[in-house]
This record gives C-alpha cells, sequence and structure tokens, in this order.
C-alpha cells in the first residue's frame, strides 16, 4: 500500500504482469507462441512489433478477452483465466479501434460505463464532466462520437478508460493513424497516467513512440519475443541511430556507401530508391565514445571531401525495419510500408485486426 | 502540451494533467454493481440508441399497423363473413404475430454490435456477464411494448372490442414475457452467424412457419391432422390463444402455463448457449 495512493491496491509489490510460456493459436497460425513477459508495476512497458506479431493477441489473453491455449499469465498475482473477475477489476483496456459506443454522446459513453463501474447516477454524472472537462471535450460532450475527429476519438477511448482508475491500463495501438500533433497529445495523457501510478503495458509499431513513453521494451515477432529490455540496453543493441542520404548522382551510390562503411564502421543499407542509403550510427556507450550527431556530421565531411553531392540527409531514430535488421539480421517479413510512421500504416493495422477477430470466432 | 505542427484543422482544447491528476487520485472506488443494476444500465443504453435514431422505430409503429390492416380486409369476408367479425378474433394473434417477427431484430443488432470495439470493454469489466444481453433485451421489451400499443389502438378503431382492460394489460404482458425468453434463440444466431444478412435469412426460415402454422388465422379444426398435429403443439399457438382468451375475458390458464413453460425451457437453452458464445467472442 503506497500512502500516496490509498485507494489503490498495490498489492505485495509483485510485478504488475507476469507471463510464462504464453500460447495462443488460431487453427495452424500459433499467434502467440510462448511468451515470457515481466512488467513491473508503476511503469510504462512496450510492446514493439511489426502487424501480427502477436501484440494484440497478447494483450486480449491479459485483458481477460480471450483463454490463452498454453502457459500462464498473472495480473498482480491473479490467474487471467482462474480468477478472471479479479484481473478485471484492476485492469482496463483501449483497443486498437475506438472501444466506445460510436452511436452514443461522448457524455452518454461516460456515464454509462461509470455506471457499469458501480457509479450513482448522480456520482456517474459528475465524473463524466470532469473527465471530459480534463480532456478537454466539454464542447464535443453532446456530440455523438462517430463526428468526433480521430484525435478527439482516441481522448474519449482514454478517458473511458480511466474512468474507474485501473491500476494497469492497456494501450494497444493508441496512435496508429493519428496525426504528429494528436499522437503527442495522447503521449501527454499517457505521462500524466503514470504520473498517478498507473501501470501501462503499451503496444505500438513505432520505435519512436516505445522511446518517448516506456521504460522497458519487449520486442516481439511471429508470436515470440525476440528482445527484451530497457531502452539503454535495446538501443545498444540497435544503435542510437540511422543516417539517412540522398545523393544527386546515383552512380557514385557505391563509392560513398563504402566511404560511409568505412568512417561509420558499421552496416550500410542500400534503399530502394537508387540515390538513398541508410547507414546505422552508434552511440558509443564507452565515456569517450563519440555521440551519434558526431559521428554523422563526419561522415558527411569525408562524403564532401570525396566530392559527392549530398542532397539531402537526415539523422533519425531507427525504424521498425532496422530494428529488426539489427535484431534478427534479417529484414522484416511484411511490407515495408507498414512499418512507416503514422498515417499510411492505418491500412495494414486493419487488416491485421481483422485477421486477428475473425480466427478468434472460430 | 506540443503544438508545434499545427496540422490538425480540428482545435482540440489542450488536455489538463493537473484535473486529470486530482481525477485519478481523489475516487474511491465504487462497489461492484449488482446484477439488476447493470442490466438496467445496459438497457439505458439501448434506449438511448433508439433516441439517437428513432427511424429504427418503424418495424414497430408502421409494419404492425400495415399487419393488421392487410389480414384483416385480405381475410375478414372470406373467413368471418366481414372484416369487422374477423379482427374480433384476429387482433390478438396478429399482435403475437408482428411482435414475434420483431424480434429477430434482437439478433441483427447483436450481430452488428458485437463486432465494434466497445464490446471489449464491456466484456473486459467486472459485471455480471450476461447483463449485456440482458440489457438488449429490456431495450426491445420496450419496442415490443410501443408495437402493442400501436397495434391495439388500430384494432379498436377498425372495431376490436376487448372484454376488459386489464385482459388487454395481462395478454400484453405475456406476450412480452415470451418475447424477452424467445429473443435468446436470436441473440444466440446474432453471435453464431457471420453476417447481418445471414441472421435475417434463418430469422425467417424459422419465422415464417413459426407464425402462419398457427391458430392465428385460422382454428385448426379446419387443418388436415398432421398439420394440426404441429400447430396444436407450437408455443406460438399456445401464446396467441393464451393472449386471445385474457383479452376476450377468459381465463385460459392452461394455455398461459404451456407459454410460461416454453418461455422457461428457451431461456434455459438458449441462454447459455448465448453467453457461452458471448465470452468466446
Amino acid at each position: 500500500m503506497s500512502s500516496e495512493h490509498p485507494h489503490r491496491r498495490s498489492g505485495p509489490h509483485g510485478p504488475a504482469i507476469e507471463t510464462a510460456g504464453l500460447v495462443k493459436t488460431f487453427g495452424d497460425n500459433r499467434a502467440v507462441d510462448g511468451v515470457d513477459l515481466t512488467v513491473p508495476a508503476g511503469t510504462v512497458y512496450g510492446l514493439l512489433g511489426p502487424n501480427g506479431a502477436g501484440k494484440t493477441t497478447t494483450v486480449k489473453m491479459l485483458a481477460t478477452l480471450l483463454r490463452p491455449d498454453g502457459g500462464e499469465a498473472h495480473v498482480f498475482g491473479h490467474d487471467v483465466v482462474r480468477e478472471a473477475d479479479a484481473v478485471r477489476a484492476r485492469v482496463s483496456l483501449t483497443g486498437q479501434y475506438a472501444s466506445v459506443d460510436e452511436d452514443l454522446t461522448g457524455t452518454e459513453n461516460l456515464v454509462l460505463l461509470a455506471r457499469l463501474t458501480g457509479h450513482g447516477r448522480k456520482a456517474a454524472r459528475t465524473r463524466a464532466e470532469q473527465l471530459l472537462t480534463a480532456f478537454g471535450l466539454s464542447e464535443a460532450a453532446g456530440r455523438q462520437v462517430k463526428n468526433y475527429s480521430g484525435g478527439m476519438r482516441r481522448r474519449i477511448d482514454i478517458a473511458a478508460s480511466i474512468l474507474n482508475t485501473p491500476d494497469l491500463l492497456f494501450l494497444d495501438e493508441p496512435t496508429t493513424g493519428l496525426d504528429p500533433r494528436s499522437r503527442n497529445q495522447v503521449w501527454d495523457i499517457v505521462r500524466a497516467v503514470v504520473a498517478q501510478g498507473t501501470t501501462v503495458l503499451l503496444t505500438t509499431q513505432y520505435l519512436d513512440e516505445a522511446d518517448q513513453l516506456a521504460s522497458r521494451i519487449a520486442v516481439i515477432d511471429r508470436g515470440r519475443v525476440i528482445a527484451e529490455g530497457t531502452k539503454g540496453e535495446l538501443k545498444a543493441s540497435v544503435g542510437a541511430g540511422a543516417v539517412h542520404v540522398r545523393l544527386r548522382d546515383a552512380d557514385r551510390r557505391e563509392e560513398a556507401a563504402r566511404l560511409l562503411r568505412l568512417t561509420l564502421d558499421t552496416q550500410v543499407q542500400l534503399e530502394p530508391d537508387p540515390v538513398a542509403l541508410t547507414a546505422r550510427v552508434g552511440d558509443g556507450g564507452s565515456p569517450g565514445g563519440e555521440a551519434a550527431a558526431e559521428k554523422a556530421s563526419r561522415a558527411l565531411a569525408e562524403l564532401a571531401r570525396a566530392g559527392i553531392t549530398v542532397d539531402n540527409f537526415a539523422l533519425g531514430q531507427p525504424s521498425l525495419d532496422e530494428v529488426f535488421l539489427a535484431l534478427t539480421d534479417q529484414p522484416l517479413t511484411t511490407p515495408a510500408a507498414l512499418t512507416e510512421p503514422a498515417g499510411t500504416a492505418a491500412a495494414g493495422t486493419g487488416a491485421d485486426a481483422g485477421r486477428t477477430e475473425a480466427e478468434a470466432t472460430r | 502540451m506540443s503544438t508545434t505542427t499545427p496540422t490538425e484543422t480540428q482545435d482540440l482544447a489542450p488536455v489538463r494533467a493537473e484535473s486529470l491528476a486530482e481525477l485519478l487520485v481523489s475516487t474511491e472506488r465504487p462497489r461492484r454493481p449488482s446484477a439488476l443494476s447493470t442490466s438496467l444500465t445496459f438497457g439505458w443504453r439501448a434506449v438511448l440508441k433508439i433516441k439517437h435514431v428513432p427511424e429504427q422505430l418503424f418495424d414497430v409503429t408502421a409494419f404492425p399497423v400495415m399487419m393488421v390492416l392487410m389480414y384483416t380486409y385480405l381475410f375478414g369476408g372470406a373467413l368471418a363473413g366481414s372484416p369487422r367479425e374477423y379482427i374480433q378474433y384476429l387482433l390478438p394473434g396478429i399482435l403475437v404475430m408482428s411482435v414475434v417477427m420483431i424480434t429477430m431484430y434482437t439478433g441483427v443488432s447483436v450481430n452488428t454490435d458485437i463486432e465494434k470495439g466497445v464490446f471489449d470493454r464491456f466484456r473486459s469489466l467486472p459485471i455480471w456477464r450476461p447483463s449485456a444481453m440482458v440489457g438488449y433485451l429490456l431495450g426491445d421489451a420496450l419496442r415490443y411494448a410501443m408495437a402493442s400499443a400501436v397495434m391495439l389502438a388500430v384494432g379498436l378503431v377498425l372495431g376490436f372490442r376487448p372484454d376488459s382492460a386489464v385482459g388487454v394489460l395481462l395478454g400484453v404482458v405475456l406476450l412480452l414475457v415470451f418475447s424477452f425468453a424467445f429473443s435468446w434463440v436470436w441473440t444466440m444466431f446474432g453471435l453464431l452467424l457471420r453476417t447481418e444478412k445471414s441472421v435475417m435469412g434463418v430469422s425467417m426460415m424459422m419465422l415464417f412457419p413459426l407464425t402462419f402454422l398457427s391458430d392465428i388465422f385460422v382454428e385448426p379444426e379446419t387443418m388436415p391432422g398432421w398439420l394440426q398435429a404441429f400447430v396444436n403443439n407450437n408455443p406460438i399457438t399456445h401464446l396467441a390463444s393464451a393472449v386471445r382468451g385474457l383479452m376476450d375475458g377468459a381465463r385460459p390458464s392452461a394455455e398461459i402455463a404451456w407459454t410460461l413453460g416454453w418461455a422457461g425451457v428457451l431461456v434455459a437453452v438458449f441462454g447459455p448457449v448465448t453467453m457461452r458464445l458471448y465470452s468466446r467472442k
């Protein structure tokens, strides 16, 4: 029991989530194939992986919506199958799509959920109003949710999820399909929620997002955890960033690649675009080591010295593609488009969830 | 709060982190609500849906009026000498038929609703599991009551003269009870079948023989023996006879008992099957 949050039943300081060999199969497809996770209470834990990796299926099992076919999972010490109701009392879920009723207004949705979580008629209305105000949705309170913008939907969704002050909040791809600004706003909300002591399990396709929010990250692919650790550990294995370079002259790309490989002492990837290449840069773990930006500028200087014109360059976080390349030494099997930042990914996500649902009904 | 990229055309008010923090800290978690309370809350949800899309009341207003008018004037002269005489026999039956036919929309709405994300939320709440389904049926009971009122009003205009208001009321209550029980068949199909169309198809295939092969239009005595065997054991026949008896001032205890018995069996069989499917969805 923490003295700051007397209403929270924090339990015997155990982890919020503990799974061992968790398995879920849909027909021949082992959607989740032996997942071991330990999520410390009070933190944001990122589950990073491409579409169809098994993220949503894992979350659904932990939220008692799907029965595992093998292995065990405990949430705050409660078995997700045998003590499902005890788990439900502690968790809340924001699914990939609006988990609110689109036909109802914002107020009606929140009052409905407040009533279902045991608030009295008046208390439910008050709580709904407070939440709508806190989430900046007062003006839209009387409108049906189907008329909300993407960012507003996410807000009402998260508002509904924290209505009963959950100890553990599942956020399944909370920013997929959102524009950058709405995404930042969702991140701010998540930070505010975590600051109050709620544990968050976040699934995402973006390394960037996991990096912004999570303290520990598990990388998941084809139903298995292929890497797990703190952000620092994961980055050390992947490299802090990547230099994306576009040349004016496609003929000189081989030469540029050789130069970059020499200066940066790392792998260089030739992009589908004949003038583009990408090099991973490490963050130089040792105190005397160079920072990624320093290395990158040195590499660019080398290119200039060799007389290779650079049209454009960017130093960025490694993409999910690059993470997978680094972790598995093989590129992602899913189409590259799915790993692009928000926007382009929406269609791919739909297909993913469609598959999960279609298979779940069998 | 980051406001550096003004890409979203619709400007949202900022999230207030402080008030958010207050909300998360200050509240005691309320006690787990009762099964009755959650069922009624889901019933309220159904009523809200009617409020937002009132067009969906078409099936409980225009459709029943059409049924009464059509069958009264189509068969009245041939079967009972005149529409006015026929409606005395027909109205309770056509009331049963219309309401029982409307029950199939429960399956359709369950089917279209269940795929939506909000059900994941409902199913992850620590509440009495069947309450979401019971809520649908409660909302529908309200619709059936409306349909009954509309048809009785039209019937009275056309010359239907029940024995007493109490009898009419009891008849409607019995009809609502049976419809509530019968709807569990549709909730099951709503969860079992993949598309709205298939739910409609299956419902129609069951409803047509059930309602037509009953004593709603004509007395079973005129039918061939093998058909009588079916008609006399059809739950809809029991229900129609009971409602007709009640509205006519009789005490059809046997028919009422049969109707309630069928209602019990329907809930006992299709309730658990529905809940099994609901949990596995």
